[in-house]
C-alpha cells in the first residue's frame, strides 16, 4: 500500500483550507466511486457582516492568503455599484488592470513552474524525490531563476498598485487611492520586454508538453462539459478584468451569451449536496443534471472569440487550432494558463506605455445604491463578490462563488475518470498511481483556502474505500 | 553570527484568528526600527522569499504554533529539499532554494510562537496568543540586538 507522508503541522500553520478525496473500491478492486470533497467555507458571512463598506475591499483580503488580490477587486467591483458608480476614471481603471494583470501572471507562473513542471516534467508516476521543483532547479536552473524573477515582477507591479501586500489598499469603492509614478513605470518598462520573452519561452513549453503528449492528455481526464467566464462586451474578446458573461455548451454553442453579470443569479443556481458541504452551482437553462459547467484559464480559451493582444492571440489561435474547437482536457489548462501569461504581459506592457496611469482623477461619484456584485476573472476561474449595504454603509448581505466553486463538479469528473483509469484492479496502489489523481485536481490550480476555512491536518487527503466501507488506506498529499 | 543584514519573515494570515501572529510580531519589530533588520510581512512563505533571503546574512522565520506547549521558541532549520506544499515552502525549503537558485547558504531560525486559536475566519488575537506575542518580542530584540554587529 502507499506509503503515508505526514506533514508536519507545527510550527507552521499555513494550511488554511482542506480537502479530500475519497476513492471507493468495489470487491474486485475496480474503483466504483471517487469524489473531491472541499468543505465549504463558513464563518465569511459573519465575518462581513456589519463591516462598513468602505472596508470591505480591505478586509476581504483576510478570506484567503493565496488570491487576496482577486478578492479586493472584485468587492471593489461590487462597492463601486454601491457608490453608484458604473465607470471608472480611465486612470483608476487602468490602475486596477495592471493590478490584476501583475497578479494573473504571478500567480500562474507559480503554479505551473512550481506546482506543475516537477509532474510535466519528470512523469506522474516518477518516484516523489525526483517528483519536485528542487530536481527540476537542478536540471535547469535557469527556468529556476527566471520563475523567481517573474514571480517577483507581478508581486512588485501588486505592491506599486495594491500597496502592502498583506493589506492592499489601492482599489476603493469608486476608484482607485494611487496613480503609477514615472520612476516606478521606468523600472517596470525596463523589464518588461525581457519578460514576455520569458514568458514566450514558458508558453512554448506548455505547448511542446501538450502537442508530444496528445494521446495521453486526450485521455487524461478529457470529457465534454459547458465553459463559462466573463468576455468582452460587443466583440467577446478574452478580458480578465470585466466585461459580460458567456457560457458555451461541449460544442460550442452560446448557452447564455453578453449577460450583465448583475443578473448572474438569472442564469446560475447554488445547489449543496450531503456528501459534500460545498456548493455545486449549475446552469439554470440546463437544470441540476446537465448545468454544470467548468472555468478557468481553458475555459476562457474556449470562451474568447480572440485575444487583444497579438502574440496571445496567435497562442489562443494554435491552441484552437490543435484542439479543433473547445478543448476539453484537463491538462490541456497548462498550455491556457501560458497563453494568459504572454496575454498578461503583453497588457503591462501596453498599460505602461499609457499616460493615463500618470493621471490625477482617480475617484469617481454617483448616486448611492444598496447593492452591488462585483465579478472578475481570478487567476483559477470565475470570480462574483455580491453585497447588499445599508443606508448606514453596513454590510447586511452577502455572497461570494469563488472559481474552485465553480469548478466543483468539473474536478469531480476529473478525479473519477483518473481514478477509474490508473487505480482500477491494481493489485497494489502505490503512490505514483494516487499522484495521478492529484495531477488532475492540480491542473485545475483549486484555491482550498479560498473554498474552506476549516483548519485540516493536510491540504489534500486521499482516503481508500473498500467494499465493505473500511478505510483500508490514506495518505496526505500535497497539492 | 554576527551579521550585519538580518531578515525578519513573519507570515500568517490575520484574518485566520492566532494565525496571524507572525506578521503581528513583523509589525512590531517593524515599529522598533532596529540597525540592520529588515523586516518583510506575507501570507505564507512562498518561493519568492528565496531571492529575499539571499540578499541576507541570517533569517528569522516568524510563525504561528499549534500546540507548542510554550510561550515561543527558536530552533535553527537547515535547508532541505522538502516538498511544496500547496502554494506555500517550508522554511527548510525556502533556504535550500536560496542555495540552489543563488548559491547562497544562509542560516535560519524558525521562531515558533503559540496560539490557540485558529481556523475561524476572524480578526485579532486570543489572549494567550497576545501574551505569547509579547514575550516573543521582547525575546528576540535582545537575541537581534546580540546577532547584529554594525556593519
Ligand atoms: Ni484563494
Amino acid at each position: 500500500m502507499a506509503e503515508t507522508r505526514l506533514i508536519e503541522i507545527s510550527p507552521v500553520t499555513r494550511v488554511e483550507g482542506h480537502g479530500k478525496v475519497t476513492i471507493h473500491l468495489d470487491a474486485e478492486g475496480r474503483v466504483d466511486e471517487a469524489r473531491l470533497h472541499i468543505v465549504e467555507f463558513r464563518g465569511f458571512e459573519r465575518f462581513i457582516r456589519g463591516r462598513l463598506m468602505w472596508e470591505v475591499p480591505v478586509i476581504v483580503q483576510r478570506l484567503c492568503g493565496i488570491c487576496p488580490v482577486s478578492h479586493h477587486l472584485a468587492s471593489a467591483k461590487a462597492m463601486d455599484q454601491i457608490v453608484g458608480v458604473d465607470v471608472l476614471p480611465p486612470t483608476a481603471e487602468k490602475m486596477r488592470r495592471l493590478m490584476h494583470y501583475g497578479q494573473v501572471m504571478q500567480s500562474h507562473v507559480l503554479h505551473f513552474f512550481h506546482l506543475s513542471a516537477p509532474d510535466l516534467l519528470f512523469g506522474f508516476g516518477a518516484p516523489a524525490e525526483k517528483r519536485n521543483i528542487f530536481e527540476v532547479i537542478r536540471e535547469n536552473p535557469t527556468l529556476g531563476l527566471r520563475a523567481v524573477q517573474m514571480r517577483k515582477f507581478g508581486q512588485e507591479i501588486i505592491e506599486a498598485t495594491a500597496g502592502k501586500k498583506i493589506h492592499g489598499t489601492g482599489a476603493i469603492p469608486g476608484g482607485i487611492n494611487r496613480n503609477l509614478p514615472v520612476e516606478v513605470r521606468d523600472r517596470f518598462l525596463g523589464q518588461v520586454e525581457e519578460m514576455l520573452v520569458w514568458a514566450q519561452d514558458a508558453l512554448a513549453l506548455a505547448r511542446g508538453y501538450v502537442e508530444s503528449h496528445a494521446d495521453m492528455v486526450a485521455g487524461f481526464g478529457t470529457f465534454p462539459s459547458s465553459h463559462m467566464s466573463l468576455v468582452r462586451e460587443g466583440d467577446g474578446a478574452l478580458d480578465l478584468y470585466h466585461g459580460r458573461l458567456r457560457a458555451l455548451d461541449a460544442g460550442g454553442a452560446p448557452i447564455f451569451d453578453m449577460v450583465d453579470y448583475r443578473d448572474y443569479h438569472k442564469h446560475l443556481i447554488e445547489d449543496v449536496r450531503s456528501w459534500s458541504y460545498m456548493k455545486f452551482p449549475f446552469i439554470r437553462a440546463l437544470g441540476a443534471e446537465d448545468g454544470w459547467y467548468r472555468v478557468g484559464p481553458l475555459a476562457r480559451m474556449n470562451t474568447a472569440s480572440f485575444i487583444d493582444t497579438p502574440l496571445a492571440n496567435a497562442a489562443h489561435g494554435a491552441l484552437r487550432a490543435f484542439s479543433g474547437g473547445l478543448n476539453h482536457s484537463t491538462l490541456a489548462n497548462h498550455w491556457a494558463r501560458m497563453i494568459e501569461v504572454v496575454h498578461c504581459v503583453e497588457k503591462i506592457r501596453e498599460l505602461l506605455q499609457d499616460p493615463d496611469l500618470q493621471g490625477s482623477d482617480l475617484v469617481a461619484k454617483g448616486e448611492r445604491r444598496f447593492e452591488g456584485i462585483g465579478v472578475i476573472e481570478a487567476p483559477r476561474g470565475n470570480l462574483i463578490h455580491h453585497y447588499r449595504v445599508d443606508e448606514n454603509d453596513q454590510v447586511t448581505f452577502c455572497n461570494l462563488i469563488v472559481s474552485t466553486t465553480h469548478n466543483n463538479e468539473g474536478m469531480n469528473r476529473a478525479v473519477k475518470a483518473v481514478a477509474v483509469q490508473h487505480l482500477s484492479s491494481q493489485p497494489k496502489i502505490t503512490e505514483g498511481m494516487l499522484n495521478h489523481v492529484e495531477v488532475a485536481i492540480r491542473a485545475y490550480d483549486p484555491c482550498l483556502s479560498c473554498a474552506t476555512h476549516a483548519l485540516g491536518q493536510m491540504p489534500l487527503q486521499v482516503e481508500i474505500v473498500d467494499a465493505a466501507g473500511a478505510v483500508i488506506d490514506r495518505a496526505g498529499q500535497c497539492l | 553570527m554576527p551579521v550585519t543584514r538580518l531578515l525578519l519573515i513573519g507570515y500568517g494570515n490575520p484574518g485566520r484568528g492566532d494565525d496571524g501572529l507572525g506578521p503581528a510580531l513583523a509589525e512590531r519589530m517593524s515599529g522598533r526600527n532596529l540597525p540592520g533588520l529588515t523586516v518583510e510581512i506575507d501570507y505564507q512563505l512562498t518561493v519568492d522569499h528565496a531571492a529575499l533571503i539571499a540578499t541576507h546574512d541570517a533569517v528569522v522565520f516568524a510563525d504561528a504554533a499549534m500546540e507548542l506547549g510554550m510561550p515561543y521558541r527558536l530552533t535553527q532549520v537547515e535547508g532541505t529539499p522538502q516538498a511544496l506544499g500547496s502554494h506555500q515552502v517550508t522554511p527548510e525549503a525556502a533556504l535550500h532554494l536560496a542555495w540552489l537558485l543563488y548559491g547562497r547558504s544562509v542560516p535560519g531560525w524558525v521562531l515558533a510562537i503559540g496560539g490557540e486559536a485558529f481556523g475561524e475566519v476572524q480578526e485579532g488575537l486570543s489572549a494567550v496568543a497576545l501574551s505569547n506575542l509579547h514575550l516573543a518580542e521582547q525575546f528576540l530584540a535582545g537575541w537581534i540586538r546580540q546577532a547584529v554587529r554594525a556593519a
